[in-house]
């Protein structure tokens, strides 16, 4: 069913990072990616781990979610992993040497390498941001985040607007186009057999309602949000103001504190050919 | 209506959103029967389950355990003979009028025969069979389904339906929305489907009103479990059991309830006005008005 689409899906909750504040969270995760791109020892990336499994813990959130998040790209990762392992020409002897496949000790390290990071990226943006962050929160950091760029006459607001207006639809029109598919099963239509013409034939009747539905609630929300006099953003108070807590400023800390870490090692530990 | 079930339940379990943090049991141990030519009513509160229940009537929805028999067969058992169900138990959803997408009602309406296969001829004859049903002259016909108004739209929309001629016709919330005339035509045109074609016709609704008024049977849903059922008569004399998971008797019946109570000799599952008319003006003596 399509309401089962889970990536980049919120995740209510009561946690110490549900309740972060969401521009210490954006800020957070652009540090969290120079950290990981920084790193280039196999300390760091122990240290990068560790940090993702404390994050999952405090986020209080099921592995098996978490895990669900990196499902759907495993293949790209292995690919990867795998040109990686493959294509990378090292110094000493290959291990392994069978007509085209190659293997040197540095594409292992660096298969492990490129796995690692783009695991890690995944899971602590989706845990940081998407799983712990509801949308609403998320555009409003955002737009805060941004706020400086409306002195060079950038509309942020209404760009913001326009994200949160996006966002806040597509379940909605999920839920509709389930609704609609469901009332042409009903009227004897299949969407899941014959070639792909027949099948594309074939969701003209979920479309085609599908579409007047959406021009109906974008006409209905203009009209609900003239009637509240909606001008823009100019003068507009806001409900919900952000404001940093303690917790916010710890948060950031550890995560200097981690990148430093990330330096250090870099700097100090032996190094590993290739890696 | 006769005592043969054409549509039966054993032991329905349905589960939303297994694993997330919006798991909910939708249905739990449902078992019922639908009486072969009866209108049958389902009532209960939003979230009770009941529309859930009759997504399992047409095998859009499957449940996680528990079986489903259409006229004696389960339709989830694999078998040649058991064909397309969805053209055997026609399924009307909420707000029918939002899945309208031809160019015309004709158009619309012969959307459903034509997936049967039908021929030509029989289609035409079907759609013009059901808009009479439904209450729309023939002069419809050819106009675009979007230039009609709100109530004239879900008629086409449920005449789609009724065009497929389903052994049982399922309707969830007909006339939500409407006008107390819009509704009243709508049931018309569902009660005259039974009364010429002998089938069977489910009405999934929140108004007693409406159900008791419509109804032989009525089926009560409370929490995704049935909580009452039975003739439509039997049911609304429960009035305390119904009050407890916040379903109203019909006003009238209410009043005939509390006339009992505090001592007169009436009964307690009086459905229309009329039929009250008639009990209170022999009570208060001969029917002379005052």
């Amino acid at each position: 069913m399509l309401k089962d689409i889970t990536f980049g899906q919120y995740f209510p909750g009561n946690s110490f990072l549900h309740k972060l504040d969401p521009r210490v969270k954006i800020l957070s995760v652009i540090l969290l990616i120079v950290w990981i791109f920084m790193a280039n020892h196999i300390l760091s990336y122990a240290l990068l781990l560790v940090t993702c499994f404390a994050m999952i813990f405090m986020a209080k959130l099921p592995f098996k979610t978490v895990f669900r998040s990196i499902k759907g790209i495993i293949l790209i990762l292995l690919i990867t992993a795998l040109i990686n392992l493959f294509m990378t020409k090292g110094q000493g002897s290959p291990l392994l040497d069978y007509g085209p496949f190659t293997i040197y000790e540095e594409g292992i390290w660096r298969a492990v390498k490129m796995f690692l990071r783009i695991t890690i990226l995944l899971v602590m943006t989706s845990v940081v941001l998407t799983y712990t962050t509801s949308p609403i929160a998320l555009t409003d950091g955002i737009e805060r985040l941004l706020s400086p760029l409306a002195v060079m006459h950038v509309p942020v607001h209404d760009f913001a607007m326009m994200m949160s207006i996006a966002l806040r639809f597509i379940p909605t029109l999920i839920e509709e186009t389930d609704k609609i598919m469901s009332a042409q099963k009903a009227r004897g239509a299949d969407f899941t057999s014959g070639g792909i013409v027949k099948r594309v034939k074939a969701l003209l009747p979920v479309l085609i309602p599908l579409f007047i539905s959406a021009f109906r609630r974008a006409e209905e929300l203009a009209t609900a949000m003239e009637c509240r006099c909606y001008r823009g953003g100019t003068g507009r108070t806001r409900m919900k103001i952000l404001k940093l807590h303690i917790s916010d400023g710890v948060f950031l800390g550890a995560l200097i504190l981690l990148g430093v870490g990330v330096i250090l090692v870099n700097a100090y530990a032996g190094a590993i050919v290739g890696f | 209506m006769s005592n043969e079930s054409v549509i039966k339940t054993e032991a329905l379990t349905y589960v939303y959103g297994e694993g997330t943090p919006f798991y909910r049991v939708a249905l739990h141990d449902v078992s019922l029967s639908i009486k072969q030519g009866s209108v049958t009513g389902v009532i209960g509160h939003t979230g009770s389950g009941k529309s859930t229940l009759v997504q399992h009537f047409n095998k859009l929805l499957r449940p996680n355990s528990g079986k489903i028999y259409v006229s004696g067969k389960d339709i989830w058992e694999k078998s040649e003979e058991n064909g397309k169900i969805c053209f055997k138990v026609g399924l009307v959803f909420q707000y029918p009028e939002y899945q309208l997408f031809e160019e015309s009602v004709e158009a619309d309406i012969a959307y459903g025969p034509k997936n049967m296969g039908l021929s030509d001829s029989e289609i035409a004859l079907r759609v013009r069979k059901s808009m009479k049903l439904v209450g729309l002259s023939e002069q419809y016909l050819g106009q675009s389904p979007f230039e009609l108004s709100g109530g004239q739209k879900r008629r086409v929309a449920i005449a789609g339906i009724m065009a497929m001629e389903p052994d049982v016709l399922v309707l969830d919330e007909p006339a939500a929305g409407l006008d107390p005339r819009g509704r009243s035509e709508i049931f018309g045109g569902i009660l005259r489907y039974r009364e010429e074609t002998g089938k069977t016709v489910v009405i999934v609704s929140h108004s007693m009103e409406d159900m008791a008024s419509y109804c032989d049977e009525v089926i009560v849903m409370n929490r995704g479990e049935v909580y009452l059922s039975g003739g439509t008569r039997d049911v609304f004399s429960h009035a305390k059991e119904l009050s407890e998971v916040h379903l109203d008797v019909p006003q009238i019946t209410s009043l005939m309830g509390k006339l009992a109570d505090i001592g007169y000799d009436v009964p307690r599952n009086v459905l229309t006005v009329e039929e009250a008319a008639d009990i209170l003006t022999k009570i208060l003596g001969g029917g002379k008005a005052c």
